[in-house]
């Protein structure tokens, strides 16, 4: 039983490092001195040529922009959609969530083509609204698969109770159903901000010129050979994400304890 | 609660306007040439050599790839569940994180370790054992997409995993079942809806890519997706583009058909 341990250890442990080894590898090498593959000696200079970089910070707050913009809204639209879903019952409601499961199936290179042109055929111009509809649409189904199982789990009791006692209908949903949800919400605007910020592929079709997100920026600079400047720029953003989960899930397990 | 069926309009309206009509444009253009004629051509343009042997190729890559996952994913879900670490958004976070690094950059580091030059190539080098660059070979393409898609199916195959009642499991060892038969008797069977969503969120991605073969394959692997993504960018035929993309949306329907008999319920569990 011990030795069945001790492989399951290991197995985890070379899984992990399969995952984070080319992480650790764009760390270490945003501290190089030089550019290329082989380490010469330690240096701050990609940080400090960073925030000289007007097109890096530029695709960083188009890429921050539009994740932050279209998870919004997907939240939003998701959420009210959830609600819409949940008093539909039987054939229209397996209809809908199949529906939902069309931009999951599809594959990214198909909706970020099929978006493509639709947006020429009704003349949107290439620009943030089209890449922030597109990110809207590939978000909706992350946000709904994350709010409708907290939804199905809910008591419907207590909100009708609050409805029979007087509350209005909005007065309910603000006071019951709302905080009930509101795990179901987060991981889904986590979940599609995270999508939309790693995105590439559904950006790259309907982004107009002139327009730069990280990936696309990154895109355009591999045949170049990348310059150490983004790995320091990706390095800050992996370092700040995991000091902000270290410090969001501190509190929550105390709680948890009580 | 009836009165709150016409919050799922908006939502009905935004997939009309953005996956159905998208969906009905490729398709008309997938049947139109380009003086507007109905023509069939750009369907049986995956005949031609070059496309079919892409498409050939894009299978062959996306099923390895599927199966490795697989392989390598069960144990670990396995493993995680034993652990006991609970639903909680641990695990999760551990596959998201990655995440939150560059999608292309990470693959790119990748490029870092396996080239000539690179990392892997000095370490083996200073050992004594040769190494000869993966850069290029359809291992290279491979190694990519297990990388980028592997948490896609750990985290099914761990959620249905954890939600597995217990009792059963216990049950299956009490009436004298060994822990091989156990496994393929009852966790098995029980875990192919995990299994389901899982290789289907590989599959698919993996079966379209253009952009790791683009990173990885040195530009001597052509895969289905680079050719329809030559087709938008370079040649800009939106046609020949849209007919193979209907070819390729036949075999991603065709394989979900394929694996959607063995969910039962018909219901998954992504994440």
């Amino acid at each position: 039983m011990k030795l069945k341990r001790f492989f399951s250890q290991i197995y985890l442990t070379l899984i992990f490092i399969f995952l984070y080894a080319p992480i650790a590898v764009l760390i270490v090498f945003s501290f190089n001195s030089e550019k290329g593959s082989r380490f010469n000696h330690f240096s701050l200079r990609w940080y400090q040529e960073l925030f000289q970089s007007e097109m890096i910070l530029d695709a960083l707050w188009n890429t921050l922009f539009i994740a932050v913009t279209s998870a919004f809204f997907a939240t939003i639209i998701g959420l009210i959609s959830c609600l819409g879903i949940s008093a539909l019952k039987g054939k229209p409601k397996a209809v809908y969530m199949s529906l939902n499961n069309i931009p999951m199936l599809n594959s990214e290179l198909v909706t970020g083509l099929s978006l493509m042109l639709v947006f020429a055929a009704f003349g949107l111009t290439a620009g943030y609204p089209t890449i922030l509809i597109a990110h809207i649409t590939f978000n909706i189904p992350y946000v709904i698969l994350s709010i409708m199982p907290r939804l199905l789990q809910t008591n419907k009791s207590t909100y009708e109770a609050a409805i029979d006692l007087g509350a209005s209908p909005m007065y309910a949903f603000y006071k019951i159903l709302l905080p009930e949800l509101m795990p179901g919400i987060f991981s889904g605007f986590l979940l599609a901000f995270t999508m939309s910020l790693d995105d590439f592929i559904i950006t790259y079709f309907t982004r107009g010129a002139g327009i730069n997100t990280l990936s696309t920026l990154i895109y355009s600079e591999v045949r170049k050979g990348i310059k150490p400047t983004i790995n320091a720029l990706s390095t800050i953003m992996f370092v700040s994400v995991l000091l902000l989960l270290f410090f969001v899930n501190r509190p929550k397990k105390d709680s948890t304890k009580q | 609660m009836n009165k709150k069926k016409w919050l799922s309009t908006p939502y009905l309206v935004w997939m009309i306007a953005f996956t159905i009509i998208p969906l009905l444009l490729i398709g008309y253009y997938g049947f139109t040439g380009r003086d507007g004629s109905f023509t069939i051509e750009n369907i049986t343009a995956i005949f031609s050599p070059a496309h079919s042997k892409a498409l050939l190729k894009s299978l062959y890559l996306s099923l390895l790839c599927t199966i490795v996952c697989l392989i390598l994913a069960y144990p670990v879900a396995l493993i995680l569940k034993n652990k006991n670490v609970g639903q909680g958004g641990f695990v999760i976070m551990i596959f998201i994180l990655p995440m939150w690094m560059n999608f292309l950059l990470r693959t790119y580091a990748w490029l870092n370790l396996l080239d000539d030059g690179g990392i892997i190539e000095r370490f083996c080098e200073s050992i004594g054992i040769s190494y000869t660059s993966i850069i290029g070979t359809d291992i290279a393409i491979i190694l990519g997409m297990v990388y980028n898609f592997l948490p896609f199916m750990i985290l099914p195959l761990f959620n249905v995993l954890t939600k597995m009642d217990q009792h059963v499991i216990n049950a299956a060892s009490d009436l004298g079942a060994n822990a091989f038969q156990t496994f393929t008797k009852v966790v098995l069977p029980l875990s192919l809806p995990g299994i389901v969503s899982g290789v289907t969120m590989v599959f698919v991605p993996s079966l379209t890519t253009f952009v790791i073969s683009d990173l990885l394959g040195a530009r001597k692997v052509m895969l289905i997706g680079n050719i329809i993504e030559q087709e938008f960018s370079i040649a800009d035929n939106r046609h020949l583009g849209s007919g193979l993309s209907l070819v390729l949306m036949i075999f991603i329907l065709a394989s979900m058909a394929l694996i959607h008999r063995y969910d039962k319920n018909g219901e998954g569990s992504s994440l």
